[in-house]
């Protein structure tokens, strides 16, 4: 691709999944140039694999005001209460557009929008499109880019390796590879918007997509963007064994139980009012400590019971976890329980920005799960992060789009690309004579599933930490097989190791630094949430000995911290 | 843990070496996928393998390989079946086949270009097809206030078309494509299905009219089932096409410029009557219907009956057409016994019932039928069978 013109927009978009394509789609109608950069085809996204659905207080009897305290009572209080208000306002109207735009959603008898119930939601406010509602909303906005493809340039198999900024300190471009060729160029933009996703892959197993290598978390904190919230990782209730693959919260939604190894509704002890609709952080504690203490199965799982639902309401409802039991763990879920344990599953932390996406730097936002608004605190609730990516993908897209008309950025050092190539060359030359970027990508993701998962402890993390340490000495050194310029994951690989390695440095330093527990950061040595010290986010800032600590205060508006009980 | 052996087509455009073969061996449990062997190979052996995957739980669409010569996804064929499946191939000594090796074989996908090793060149080819489609959905004017209100069946019936994850399986395993690689093709058929199912969007009637009209559109499909083979997500491909006929036809009166929908309804009339296909009607049937076609055919019959030699000497010459007596009228031979009174029955089933749902809602009954019987209830999809002997497709 001759480099120049086409490679130059007011607003870019990096990543395409739900938050990057309705980003850029929001910036068009701004009537501003606009491209969007995704490593993968944009329906390859991993926002695919939200199944059960987006939450919106749009019914009669409903109001924002409920889904805005279950969203802040969810969160542990750790949630920013302005943010939250502003998703839960929104989230009707977000509705109305994707169904008009031609979302299928579920419709109930009269061929109104019908609902579903999801965990921590004091009422069904969950619209779906059976269980497969992230594939059908996201293969929706890929239409509308298909249709806006003069407004919109897209760049598919495109992979940004860096942002870069210009001299006055903006955000002003990106250093990315086309993958197809191996040309590395630099595109230029008034507006960066990051929307790359999360960074399951930092542990092994989990839900998320090969992909989820926290390239955006870390691109912006190499950048000097604070990170908030690193160690709020969610871990899912329900997630097969052996490879980590995601039940939908659905299933429990429509009335699935989950069983101990003795056949009993353990929820009943740990929080009976909610049973297997509490938060998931508090399923997933209760699940964890079932195994722990002997009653699960064998294999470290326990039950999930999905026989229980009539036959038919299955097959409309929960189509894919047919597939998904048959395909990946030979049960039928319509006729016998299956196996699930706690498996990770999403990033609550990310880049901080405000409520229009914006991050401190200036010309950089943030929106989707690479973000922290922060609308999800110490956890998210089911059905709330669709609604996260699409409410601030929008303002970010919107915001960002008002930016690039009011100013003007300097051109960005076309150092930057340089430096990238020679990184590039260097890797490709590398002599084989240490291990393989795989390798290292192995040991990371089993450290940090071992220590900073759904029970954690001072000692465990300080080791997951030190493992960290050794891995990021031991990368500059790690190699790889392909030498050429087309198609070459090895390359790639290889700089998401490196993003990975930042993302859970960070985990790491947070998790350790908070001597409490709140929400998906339950320390075993501290196991009492503390108010008084802790009702605070942890902000991480790249220094050169590694994130420096400080902190923001949680804005609360209506909501006072209360006891969490469901 | 077993081993296997992966026998992958490979390919890399820098070397200027034109695509070989190459095994790999891997160890991991049969439960695994074919992916995971790929991916064991890329982390242990050699990363310069390429693959695309991403979820690796079939909700993507990234694998699409295949497989033994089936298209499908990577991920979501189970490792220790493909091997069973090698060896049976083995056994019946399918050509491309490894002989008794009994190695896994993964190419690229068919009908598209190869980019390298097990990755292809997807945008010109089934993403430049879906966009032949409009592929967005089209409504009357403004939008209203609130949601549009449908009936709630026609959500779930298109569910069938939106589980569609793009992965481009039914395309490579397309014959038509083969043949007629301008073909519009299954995954974008089953796109259109998708609008045209849908009762918000206002250009219905435009879209079946294009879609018959087109010389590659919807009567270019030849009915071979191979996409709802290779459809990893029960997309059903082919269903979606038929349904499109059928709503062009039956509903909007469509008839098509290349006698596609003539050709389908003298299919459906010889068969009626005779219980299988009396070859020696097809053709006369399709261009000049019935007495009155016959005794003053149009000259558009004629031409189409006279372009139609070549074929019929091609089907003739290649032994698709095994006997030349076919080609006599009234030396096609009855079904023995009651057959045909069976075959009857079919057609007067297909026309009570033909207010057909997608199939995965059809199979809503509550009590289970007996594993056999879901299996061997697929294929009869295509006489629209009650809603409840359909199984859960």
């Amino acid at each position: 691709m001759p480099s120049g013109e086409r490679a130059k927009h007011d607003v870019l978009v990096i990543g395409a999944g739900l938050a990057g394509q309705r980003a850029a789609l929001a910036a068009a109608e701004e009537g501003v140039s606009v491209g969007i950069i995704s490593k993968v085809h944009p329906v390859r996204s991993h926002s695919n694999a939200a199944q059960g659905g987006i939450n919106a207080a749009l019914q009669e009897g409903d109001s924002w005001e409920s889904h805005a305290f279950d969203t802040v009572k969810g969160s542990d209080y750790l949630g920013d209460q302005d943010a939250i208000e502003i998703m839960c306002r929104e989230a009707p109207e977000e509705i109305l557009h994707l169904e008009h735009l031609g979302v299928t959603f579920h419709r109930n008898e009269e061929g109104r929008l019908g609902t579903r119930a999801f965990g921590g939601a004091s009422q069904a406010r969950t619209y779906y499109v059976a269980d497969i509602t992230g594939q059908a909303i996201m293969h929706v906005l890929y239409e509308q880019l298909m249709k806006h493809s003069a407004l919109v340039a897209r760049y598919e198999e495109y992979f940004t390796t860096g942002l870069v900024l210009d001299d006055d300190g903006n955000c002003a471009g990106a250093v990315v590879r086309n993958v197809a060729d191996g040309e590395m160029e630099l595109f230029e933009a008034k507006s960066v918007i990051v929307a790359t996703g999360g960074n399951g892959q930092v542990w092994q197993p989990t839900t998320n997509a090969l992909i989820c290598t926290g390239d955006g978390i870390a691109m912006a904190y190499r950048v000097g963007a604070p990170l908030m919230d690193m160690e709020m990782i969610q871990y899912h209730p329900t997630t097969l064994a052996k490879k980590g693959f995601l039940i939908t919260e659905g299933a429990r939604g429509e009335g699935a139980h989950l069983l101990n190894a003795g056949g009993d509704r353990f929820m009943e002890n740990y929080a009976p009012n909610k049973m297997e609709l509490a938060s998931r952080d508090v399923v997933c504690r209760a699940e964890q400590t079932e195994i722990n203490e002997g009653r699960g199965y064998p294999d470290g799982t326990v039950a999930l019971d999905i026989t229980v639902v009539p036959r038919k309401r299955i097959h409309e409802a929960l189509r894919e976890i047919v597939l998904v039991g048959r395909d990946f763990a030979g049960v039928d879920i319509t006729r016998e329980p299956i196996r699930i344990k706690p498996g990770n599953h999403y990033t609550m932390g990310g880049v901080k920005t405000d409520v229009n996406g914006a991050t401190s730097i200036p010309g950089l936002y943030a929106a989707g799960e690479v973000a922290c608004v922060s609308v999800h605190g110490g956890n998210r609730l089911g059905a709330n992060s669709l609604l996260d990516t699409l409410i601030f993908g929008r303002r970010a897209g919107k915001d960002g789009a008002k930016r690039a008309k009011q100013i003007n950025t300097g051109a960005p050092s076309r150092a930057a690309l340089s430096d990238a190539e020679g990184e590039v060359v260097e890797l490709v030359g590398r002599e084989r004579d240490g291990r393989r970027v795989s390798e290292l990508r192995r040991e990371l993701g089993e450290a940090m599933d071992r220590h900073v998962a759904v029970f954690r402890d001072r000692e465990g993390i300080e080791q997951a930490l030190e493992i960290v340490k050794r891995l990021q000495e031991e990368f500059p050194k790690a190699h790889i097989d392909d030498r050429g310029a087309v198609f070459n994951q090895d390359v790639l690989g290889a700089i998401e190791l490196g993003f990975m390695l930042d993302c859970a440095e960070c985990t790491c330093v947070a998790a350790l630094h908070r001597t409490e527990s709140r929400g998906a950061q339950f320390r075993t040595d501290f196991g009492e949430r503390n108010d008084d010290e802790w009702l605070k986010h942890i902000d991480l800032t790249r220094d050169t000995e590694g994130p420096e600590i400080t902190y923001s205060p949680v804005t609360i508006t209506q909501w006072q911290p209360a006891e969490r009980t469901y | 843990m077993p081993e296997y052996t992966l026998k992958v087509r490979r390919y890399q455009p820098e070397s200027g070496q034109p695509a070989y073969w190459q095994e790999f061996k891997v160890d991991l449990d049969p439960d695994l996928s074919v992916l995971d062997g790929l991916l064991q190979v890329r982390d242990r052996q050699d990363g310069s393998l390429v693959v695309r995957c991403s979820c690796r739980a079939a909700i993507c669409g990234s694998c699409g390989t295949k497989i033994n010569g089936q298209s499908t996804l990577a991920c979501k064929t189970q490792i220790g079946e493909a091997h069973e499946r090698a060896n049976r191939r083995s056994a019946a000594g399918i050509a491309g086949s490894d002989g008794g090796e009994s190695a896994i074989v993964v190419e690229p996908m068919a009908n598209m270009p190869v980019v390298k090793d097990l990755v292809t060149d997807m945008e010109s080819t089934h993403w430049a097809k879906i966009r032949r489609v409009t592929p967005w959905l089209i409504p009357e004017g403004d939008p209203p206030e609130r949601e549009y209100v449908v009936p709630p069946e026609s959500m779930i019936d298109v569910t069938q078309s939106v589980s569609c994850i793009q992965c481009g399986a039914c395309v490579s395993s397309c014959l038509s494509m083969e043949a007629d690689p301008e073909f519009i093709g299954p995954a974008a058929l089953a796109k259109a299905y998708r609008f045209v199912g849908d009762p918000r969007d206002a250009q219905t009637r435009q879209r079946l009219y294009d879609l018959a009209q087109d010389p590659h559109g919807i009567y270019d499909c030849t009915h071979c089932f191979s996409c709802i083979d290779a459809c990893p997500k029960d997309v059903a491909p082919m269903d979606q096409i038929m349904r499109l006929r059928r709503i062009a036809t039956r509903d909007h009166g469509i008839t098509d410029i290349n006698n596609g929908h003539r050709h389908e309804a003298a299919f459906t009339k010889i068969i009626q009557k005779k219980g299988t296909l009396d070859e020696s009607l097809l053709l006369q049937e399709s261009y000049a219907q019935g007495i009155a076609g016959k005794l003053k055919p149009s000259m558009g019959a004629i031409a189409g009956l006279v372009g139609s030699i070549p074929t019929a000497v091609r089907g003739v010459r290649t032994g698709k057409m095994r006997s030349l007596t076919k080609l006599i009228p009234g030396v096609h031979k009855k079904l023995p016994g009651d057959a045909q009174e069976h075959v009857q029955r079919v057609y007067e089933h297909a026309e009570e019932h033909r207010e057909e749902l997608n199939l995965y809602i059809a199979g809503e009954e509550e009590i289970a039928p007996e594993p056999d019987e879901e299996e061997a209830a697929t294929p009869e999809a295509e006489v629209e069978p009650e809603p409840d002997e359909v199984g859960e497709r």
